[in-house]
């Protein structure tokens, strides 16, 4: 797991007349940010796009041209603005979903975590209870037994299916904070639980929480794409599951219209891989031992490394791998990660 | 004695997450505001021809068939004790066929795809994932970043393309569907012959996806013992390089085995939406078929089904666990 207090680490190694050395954004991350804002821009050029997703443009999967960039879908609508409309209402399902599920799993976490005793007991007991139950199969026995489902029940059935993991990680993280010495001397200072947690121990589990966000909005636009292709979507609405379902419904792939299916499909890949991407890069960014320098910045050490690389792999030399711990100590990393080069370059 | 208390303690969870399982499962369609038999008749009654006093018989019978009239822990009784016996009662949709005839008939179907698709995607997964972890280079780079995208990649997105790709534009395989027309389902070569050519597309998609998986799980675990203490510890020893393969190896690859038993206990559940694009006649189709008819005693034996399925499946790999590494043991009864 990621160290929580990675930049203070850090500043040891940065020279000082460069602050922001110590956050080497890599290309993962670019290519990830470059992903998930075509997506967002996607989303939100539903506002400005002149057709409506329900305005009906013409007729039963009427092929791209004419005006309509990806022709019509099986209602006759065009397929450029229901994926408009459609990649919105994922995004927003994915937000809200990934709010109430970090949260949860944060305060749980937290708590569980932090206070330690039966408390802990209980909601980890809890927690395991409901994270050994499919989420899908609860996810789908919900949609069912809402009279109405809509985009915004839809996201909070989500995230209230999704917290279990987040909590099951914050408390590990949590609890290891829990004994350093920092917290004693808010104990002695007097503060409350709440503000101890709020201040001093979630600060630290920051930079996990984000990453986990990111991943819960992804986990959500896809569980509510699979809701969705099941038949139980937000009634009323387009979001890419709709989309897709009404596709697989009318025939569309044994018929050969790409145009209505490859869309959404395309753009939910996008959103799986990009957010993943985002989630991996902002790990590198937060935890040294995973991060991988600047083509100039690496140049420095790549000779040093390669080095240590080779005569690693060959294992003829004799080196101390007992600070593995210590992101500036090249022995084990460095072999590490001239393996771990790769990713998206 | 310890190991005694271990499994004693997991027992008990599991048996907890069981009893909240099936409750979830009895009451979550029970809070439906209304009652699933109204859809049911006003379906049934759709045709118009059917009289008010008709309609109510109907209803009526309907709702003494399920049991509805019943108070609510009277049918809680009534469903724990039918599901123990492993009547999983009759479907409203298909009426009066019984949920275990249509369970059974669909659950061979996905069992014949995902099964042999879980096996071989994870021998072929973990194959690859460690040869990139151990070569490195160009191989490791293009291995991994095909792997992470594949992993990434909803496998039902996989399938739709792979369906377009192969069946409609190549022709190499046929559009949906388990068998052709006008065969019926038997255990004769020419069946199984028919069959299998339908059989390629789901079972490739799913292994495609199960491959990339477990790639990228098999190189990070093999990359991380690389850097383990105890790799420098036997090259300070002189130990040779393939037998310190062979401890990474050993080592990485027990993540990956509960990996394999968890598959096959999500094995029902897992891919419920590939069998839709394809039209295959699996569980995920007849849970679709339900759900759009509203058929609850059918979709609630299927989610009981795979919610049992996984639980034990979890349960069995943590019992196997503990008696494998004493550490996870000793963690879970507190004596660490």
């Amino acid at each position: 797991m990621s160290a929580p207090n990675a930049p203070l680490t850090d500043e040891k190694a940065a020279p000082r007349s460069n602050p922001f050395r110590s956050i080497n954004l890599s290309t993962r991350f670019w290519v990830a940010l470059v992903l998930v804002a075509f997506v967002v821009v996607l989303g939100m050029a539903g506002w400005v796009y002149p057709t409506g997703p329900g305005e009906k443009v013409g007729s039963l999967y009427d092929p791209p041209g004419d005006g309509l960039l990806f022709g019509t879908d099986n209602f006759g609508h065009d397929v450029v603005s229901v994926l408009m409309a459609g990649t919105r209402t994922s995004l927003i399902i994915g937000l809200v979903a990934g709010i109430v599920a970090t949260t949860i799993g944060v305060a749980v976490g937290l708590v569980s975590g932090f206070v330690g005793g039966w408390l802990e007991e209980l909601l980890m007991g809890v927690t395991n209870v409901v994270l050994a139950i499919p989420s899908i199969i609860v996810l789908i026995l919900i949609s069912i037994s809402l009279p109405q489902s809509t985009i915004w029940s839809l996201a909070i059935v989500i995230g209230i299916t999704a917290w279990p993991w987040t909590a099951r990680a914050v408390r590990a993280q949590a609890s290891s904070v829990a004994t350093r010495e920092h917290i004693d001397v808010a104990r002695l200072s007097g503060s409350r639980l709440p503000s101890i947690l709020l201040r001093d121990v979630l600060p630290y589990i920051l930079s996990y929480t984000v990453m986990a966000f990111v991943l819960q909005v992804s986990g959500a636009i896809l569980a509510e794409a699979a809701l969705s292709m099941l038949g139980l979507g937000p009634s009323g609405a387009n979001s890419l599951g709709t989309q897709l379902h009404w596709a697989l419904a009318f025939q569309a792939v044994a018929s050969g219209a790409w145009w209505a299916f490859l869309p959404p499909t395309i753009i939910l890949t996008l959103v799986s891989f990009g957010f993943l991407l985002l989630q991996a890069s902002l790990d590198e960014v937060f935890n040294p031992r995973l991060r991988r320098g600047k083509r100039r910045q690496m140049k420095q050490s790549a000779a040093r490394r390669a080095e240590d690389a080779r005569a690693l792999a060959a294992s003829r030399s004799e080196q101390d791998g007992d600070d593995a711990q210590d992101p500036e100590s090249e022995a084990v990393p460095a072999a590490g990660r001239g393996i771990q080069e790769g990713g998206v370059a | 004695m310890k190991l005694g208390r271990y499994i004693a303690r997991k027992t008990m969870w599991y048996l907890v997450a069981l009893v909240a399982a099936v409750s979830l499962n009895f009451l979550l369609p029970r809070l439906v505001p209304g009652n699933p038999v109204d859809v049911i008749v006003s379906n049934l009654t759709r045709g118009g021809s059917i009289t008010g006093d008709q309609q109510k018989q109907i209803y009526d019978s309907f709702v003494t068939e399920f049991g509805l009239d019943q108070p609510l822990w009277q049918q809680f009784l009534t469903y724990l004790g039918k599901v123990f016996t492993g009547d999983l009662g009759t479907s409203f949709g298909s009426y009066p066929t019984s949920v275990n005839t249509l369970i059974g008939d669909a659950l061979p179907w996905s069992i014949a795809v995902q099964l042999p698709a879980i096996i071989i995607g994870w021998l072929l997964g973990n194959l690859v994932g460690a040869v990139a972890a151990f070569r490195g280079g160009n191989w490791d780079r293009s291995v991994f970043t095909s792997s992470l995208f594949l992993s990434a990649m909803p496998y039902y997105c996989l399938s739709i393309l792979l369906l377009y790709g192969l069946a409609v534009v190549a022709g190499v395989f046929p559009v949906g569907g388990a068998y052709s027309l006008g065969e019926t389902p038997s255990l004769s070569p020419s069946f199984l012959m028919d069959a299998l050519s339908y059989y390629w597309l789901p079972f490739l998609s799913l292994v495609v996806v199960f491959i990339g998986g477990q790639a990228v799980g098999m190189r990070s675990m093999a990359i991380y013992e690389l850097g383990g203490d105890y790799v420098n510890y036997a090259r300070a020893m002189g130990i040779g390089d393939n037998k310190i393969t062979q401890y990474i190896f050993r080592n990485a690859m027990l993540p990956q085995i509960t990996g394999l038993a968890l598959s096959i206990g999500t094995l029902v559940g897992g891919a419920l939406i590939t069998e839709l694009v394809f039209n295959y006649p699996g569980v995920g189709t007849l849970l679709f078929t339900a759900i759009s008819n509203n058929d609850y005693p059918v979709i609630q034996a299927i989610t009981l089904i795979i919610t049992v399925a996984v639980l034990v499946a979890n349960f069995c790999v943590e019992i196997v666990y503990g008696i494998v590494d004493p550490r996870i043991r000793a963690a879970a009864t507190g004596e660490k």
